[in-house]
């Protein structure tokens, strides 16, 4: 009797809070599944199709979109261009994020107005940030009269127009436009460092660089995977400064592929093709986020989650 | 297509801001002032013309969407529905005016049973969809008896496999806008008539260290009308047509023209940056002396002004010449590329819908929307409205044309558009060949 009450109560208090959960999980899971997984199951079935945005879905083509993919010139430029941008970040833009943190870390007078400058490229918008560096690389603007002011003049490209020029003028600008968030991402890592074990080190005789190496380094390890995870992920949806600045071109030596797959659903109408290049673009990030999960991430994570019953 | 129209919108309000800021002393132009005259013509037309509504017939809702939303345009219009409606008491026109984009989405989400009855059409392959999709009404029998006081080439663009889905009000052609002084600073006295004297100006303005020729090869379309003209030139309109409707590109007209922008190129006209530049670079370059001339539709000379530093433009200095005639070419040198607006005629259009048609497009209406720039006239004796000689000269040429082939990438499916845009803008970037231009576009066409 008595043994069957306290069963019934645990039963009950399970069942309340699954419903408690539940509650509170409906309205994301909702959101979730209606401007999440509903246009990915979407975008897979157009995919299927060649459509031009109107009418019915007739033409059933099974997946000749995605052998049009990858079979497109255009398409591979795109995929090297993305995996180029990622290669770039992680040489160079974070190794110069990073250092500057290092730097930003010390005490020094004026911190945090120098910390202040390098966040704000930051907070402009891609579009914005895309329409003034355009107006400076034009032909003799400011880029190019101020490498000329300085004796530099025999440098000036057609920062834009160049085929091979192109990707890197954009990766200086990408950079210039994210190399803050990393800083403050890996400062924050930096300032989460207790003082005492570098200062433990340095009384245990080592020197600046290997304390670096092996305390700062290692301790700051969580941030700086994250702040790779963001540039990989950031650098595969790259989009909205290329669009702005190039749309993809000179003959798309600039494509990536969000902007290939812009282009084909909403400049040429192929709602197919474009949903093909979608449902590639979001395999690619999909499979890069679960292995880096998987592989990198996981230390991090281990033991830091919460598991209800747990 | 997007460029297109959202290009032609900001030209019309432009023209629009420029009427308005001058206007005020004409009293006679204002729309109230205006409508009682044509209430009158329309009563008397309805008298003399028996087959329009009779006196005691049921009321009718006519439907009309257009995207005329600038100054004075949109009371224009508003002024002649309502004098068509005081000579037909029995009829309501119901106008919605919406912007050009927001105009788009609300026409891709109508059906057989909703499509408006009048409503705002750039002909050509989106026209073409439309009347696939079973949303208009063949007009062609309807017409007949008016549609020739409208400009015979640009009523074409609103033919569809021999049917008339609509009626163009406004319809310019593509020429060569060039800066007169430079021409004159580079030692030429007329504009050239052949392609061989055009490269020979071309030689002469660089030369005199001149840049001869602005394109935008980020935005793609500019040099693509070149090079249409160059294919219209060689093949002529008749295979033009062939080649647009067989999508066989692969022609001896589409091979040459590529021939004759290498040769183009080789003399490197083109501005500083040109490979990514915009139109509005492009405009810029022109409104502001720097190159000597563009090829570009009769908005030409507003987006140049707009673009330009000082906001003025090139004024008087600016001229017009039609594309030149290419030697041993079996086009028409009148032949030309353009492009405008017009009404299409929606499924379940009332006959009252068409005779509205009629009305609008008359002779006293049209000549109103030219003085007041609204757009180029197609009705057949509104010409002497326009004050600008460039825009005389435009519509000159477009009179003179036989020949009018929309912009192509209009004309064509979205897709094709773009895929003719890319392919051609290789051409002059330097990144292919004639003969890889033709079949890149002919295996475009093979994949629609």
């Amino acid at each position: 009797m008595m043994a069957a009450g306290q069963a019934d109560r645990t039963r009950s208090r399970r069942l309340r809070a699954r419903a408690l959960i539940l509650a509170f999980l409906v309205p994301a899971l909702a959101l979730y599944a209606v401007f999440v997984l509903f246009p990915i199951v979407q975008a897979a079935r157009f995919s299927l199709y060649k459509w031009n945005g109107l009418g019915a879905l007739t033409d059933f083509i099974g997946f000749r979109n995605y052998v049009t993919a990858f079979n497109s010139p255009v398409f591979v430029t795109s995929v090297s261009n993305n995996l180029l941008v990622i290669v770039l970040s992680l040489s160079i833009q974070i190794p110069f994020s990073l250092s500057l943190a290092v730097l930003l870390n010390r005490r020094f007078r004026g911190r945090s107005v120098f910390r202040l400058l390098f966040f704000l490229p930051y907070v402009l918008s891609e579009a914005v940030t895309g329409i003034v560096f355009s107006l400076m690389l034009r032909p003799g603007s400011l880029v190019d009269s101020g490498l000329g002011a300085v004796g530099l003049g025999s440098l000036v490209q057609d920062w834009l127009g160049d085929g091979t020029m192109v990707m890197i003028s954009l990766f200086v600008i990408i950079s210039w436009k994210y190399f803050g968030f990393h800083m403050i991402l890996l400062l924050a890592g930096l300032q989460g460092i207790p003082r005492e074990i570098e200062e433990a080190a340095l009384i245990d005789g080592a020197d600046r660089r290997r304390v670096f190496r092996y305390i700062t380094l290692p301790l700051l390890g969580p941030t700086l995977r994250v702040s790779v995870f963001l540039s990989i992920i950031g650098a595969l949806q790259l989009f909205d400064l290329v669009w702005v600045m190039t749309a993809g071109g000179p003959l798309n030596a600039s494509s990536t592929m969000a902007t290939g797959m812009f282009k084909a659903g909403f400049v040429a109408h192929q709602m197919g093709y474009g949903s093909a290049l979608a449902v590639v673009l979001f395999s690619f990030g999909l499979v890069v986020a679960l292995l880096y999960q998987r592989f990198v991430l996981r230390r991090d994570t281990d033991g830091a989650l919460t598991v209800y019953g747990g | 297509m997007v460029s297109m129209t959202g290009r032609l919108a900001s030209a019309v309000a432009v023209l629009a801001i420029a009427v308005s800021a001058c206007g005020g002393s004409a009293g006679s132009a204002s729309p109230s002032a205006a409508a009682p005259s044509q209430a009158a013509t329309a009563a008397a037309a309805a008298t003399t013309a028996p087959s329009a509504a009779s006196p005691a017939a049921a009321p009718v809702t006519i439907t009309w969407w257009h995207i005329t939303t600038g100054e004075p345009g949109k009371s224009d219009f508003q002024a002649i529905a309502d004098a068509y409606t005081a000579a037909h008491p029995n009829v309501k026109i119901e106008i919605t005016v919406l912007e050009n984009e927001a105009f788009k989405t609300k026409l891709s989400t109508v059906d057989a049973s909703s499509v408006p009855d009048l409503f705002q059409s750039w002909g050509g392959g989106t026209m073409a969809a439309q009347a696939d999709a079973g949303l208009l009404q063949d007009i062609t029998s309807a017409v007949a008896s008016w549609k020739d006081t409208i400009n015979p080439g640009a009523l074409s663009i609103y033919q569809y496999k021999g049917v008339q889905y609509g009626i163009p009000w406004d319809m310019g052609m593509i020429g060569f806008w060039y800066n007169k002084d430079l021409f004159a600073k580079a030692g030429i006295t007329a504009p050239p008539t052949t392609w061989d004297d055009y490269l020979a100006d071309i030689t002469k303005l660089k030369a005199a260290n001149i840049v001869p020729l602005a394109i935008a090869g980020k935005d793609k379309w500019p040099s693509m009308h070149l090079w249409t003209y160059l294919v219209l030139r060689n093949g002529g309109g008749q295979a033009l047509s062939q080649m647009i409707q067989s999508g066989n590109w692969n022609t001896d007209a589409c091979t040459k023209a590529g021939a004759a922008v290498q040769a183009l190129n080789a003399l490197n006209p083109y501005q500083p940056g040109y490979k990514s530049a915009t139109y509005n670079d492009e405009a810029a370059a022109v409104g502001n002396g720097k190159v000597a001339m563009e090829l570009m539709g009769q908005w030409a000379p507003s987006v140049e002004k707009d673009q330009s530093a000082n906001k003025t433009g090139l004024g008087d200095k600016l001229g017009w010449f039609a594309f030149p005639a290419v030697t041993g070419g079996a086009g028409a040198p009148t032949d030309g590329v353009g492009g405008g607006n017009g009404i299409a005629v929606g499924k379940n259009a009332p006959p009252e819908a068409i005779d509205f048609l009629k009305f609008f497009n008359n002779v006293e209406n049209q000549t109103k929307l030219n003085k007041d720039n609204v757009g180029l006239s197609t009705t057949v004796g509104t010409e002497s409205a326009i004050a600008d000689a460039n825009l005389q000269a435009v519509l000159a040429g477009r009179s003179q044309a036989k020949f009018m082939q929309l912009y192509l990438d209009q004309a064509t499916s979205p897709a094709m558009g773009s895929a003719i845009n890319d392919a051609t803008v290789a051409l002059f970037l330097g990144g292919s060949t004639p003969g890889t231009v033709c079949q890149a576009i002919t295996t475009a066409a093979a994949g629609q």
